[in-house]
């Protein structure tokens, strides 16, 4: 019962969606006065999702149906489960596990896949170009990501569950105090802005050459599910980040958020092969010399 | 009025259908989106793919090739889709009456909710266009 509670409730599905769906107002609200405009009001996230949870689903004809419908659903579940081991961490410090850390990782790469399952079954050209574009941008982002993630493990010794790396870091100050650990945030930055698919790095759903990408055959409920999964990702990543890098502060998570926000207002959308020599080149070497600073002790 | 409506007159997705227009009145649509309007601020925005979309805003003149095209594409809309056409051309083909490839208005091919002529109809008669709209939702639910 209290797992359930904890799933569906608390600090899962309900709390998440309603988390990130505010947050989604706030980053149409920012983007909208950062461009000299008024921008939505704040229930308009809501106001979508209603929305779209009553309108018609369409099912491409030459598409396969399971695959088709299961997709958005993989999604919500996997970023459900991330954020209720993040939280869980919190609120009941005794509810982890050894390992955390790396079954969050995972998990946390599984939105994306699910975008890839659901482009190439609704079989449209511009839909599997998406999900292509987002395979490479994947393989681009997990390396460095995953290096720029191990500098606290590396910092603090080997731990790997997150309760025990906030322990860390009530004791010994927070990660951020370290400048490897501060050159491994700005890599784990930028690869939260290709895992959240926004705008230096949306070349898998550009819409203006290849409209929107691997959700393009999307309708009714199950684009509803894409939007709700992306609105909890905007809450799940820099939580994330904040948990690893920042001892879970509540006063410096909103930092990650507007820094998440200002970088997709600031620059232009690159070209897919741009994307993967940014993270494969300078991305990786910086998290390989944090990595290394780490090993040193700085 | 359920929710669903309600919601629905909050967040109206448009898909930008340009029919054989002369691209003035697609400028002006636009211009719906830039500061001086921000039509976002009751939850307009422009979709890139049809089945995203909760209106149609149809400009130009429906030549003969693309009337079959319109009707597909509206087929392909998830319902409930409103159509809105935009502009003298696809109210009523305007100049281009009686030309040797126009085919038919725009209401011959596909239902249209509302009409908003003029060439190009100003933005602030696009706006009232979506207002009826959103009134003419809400009249029949």
């Amino acid at each position: 019962m209290k797992d359930i509670f904890y799933f569906l409730i608390f600090p899962g599905f309900l709390f998440t969606a309603i988390i990130g769906l505010l947050l989604a107002w706030v980053d149409r609200k920012v983007t909208a006065r950062l461009q000299w405009r008024v921008g939505p009001p704040w229930y308009q996230p809501f106001a979508d999702f209603i929305k779209l949870m009553g309108k018609e689903v369409i099912i491409p004809k030459a598409g396969s149906v399971f695959v088709f419908l299961m997709a958005p659903v993989i999604g919500l579940i996997a970023v459900t489960l991330v954020s209720v081991i993040l939280l869980l961490v919190l609120i009941a410090p005794g509810e982890g596990f050894g390992g955390d850390i790396i079954v969050a990782l995972y998990l946390s790469a599984i939105p994306a896949l699910s975008v890839i399952i659901g482009g190439f079954a609704s079989r449209n050209s511009l839909a599997s170009l998406g999900a292509s574009r987002e395979m490479k941008l994947m393989l681009s982002y997990e390396l460095p990501f995953i290096i720029a993630v191990f500098v606290p493990v590396i910092i603090s010794g080997g731990i790997i569950s997150f309760s025990a790396l906030l322990d860390f870091q009530r004791q010994n100050g927070i990660f951020l105090n370290h400048i490897s650990a501060v050159l491994a945030f700005v890599v784990s930055i930028m690869c939260a802005q290709a895992k959240l698919c926004l705008v230096p790095f949306d070349a898998p759903e550009a819409e203006a050459e290849i409209i929107a990408g691997g959700y393009i055959e999307y309708s009714g409920a199950a684009l509803a599910l894409f939007k709700l999964t992306r609105a909890m990702n905007l809450f799940v990543m820099p939580f994330f980040l904040t948990v690893i890098f920042m001892g879970a502060n509540f006063f410096l998570f909103p930092i990650a958020v507007i820094a998440v926000i200002l970088i997709r207002n600031t620059n232009p959308r690159v070209r897919i092969d741009q994307a993967t020599r940014f993270f494969w080149g300078p991305m990786t070497v910086m998290a390989a010399l944090a990595a290394g600073l780490a090993l040193l002790g700085y | 009025m359920s929710i669903k409506v309600k919601a629905l007159t909050k967040s109206l997705w448009a898909f930008h259908l340009a029919t054989g227009s002369c691209n003035n009145c697609d400028i002006e649509i636009l211009d719906l989106l830039t500061p001086r309007f921000d039509v976002e601020r009751f939850g307009i925005v422009l979709v890139g793919s049809i089945r995203h979309a909760d209106v149609l805003l149809v400009t130009g003149v429906v030549n003969k090739k693309i009337a079959p095209r319109l009707k597909k594409l509206y087929e392909q809309t998830s319902k409930p889709c409103l159509v809105v056409a935009v502009g003298a051309c696809a109210c009523g083909q305007g100049i281009f009456r009686g030309g040797y490839n126009t085919f038919v208005p725009v209401d011959n091919v596909i239902p249209v909710d509302v009409y908003v002529p003029g060439c190009p109809p100003k933005p602030e008669a696009m706006i009232l266009g979506v207002v009826k709209a959103i009134e003419k939702v809400k009249s029949q639910k």
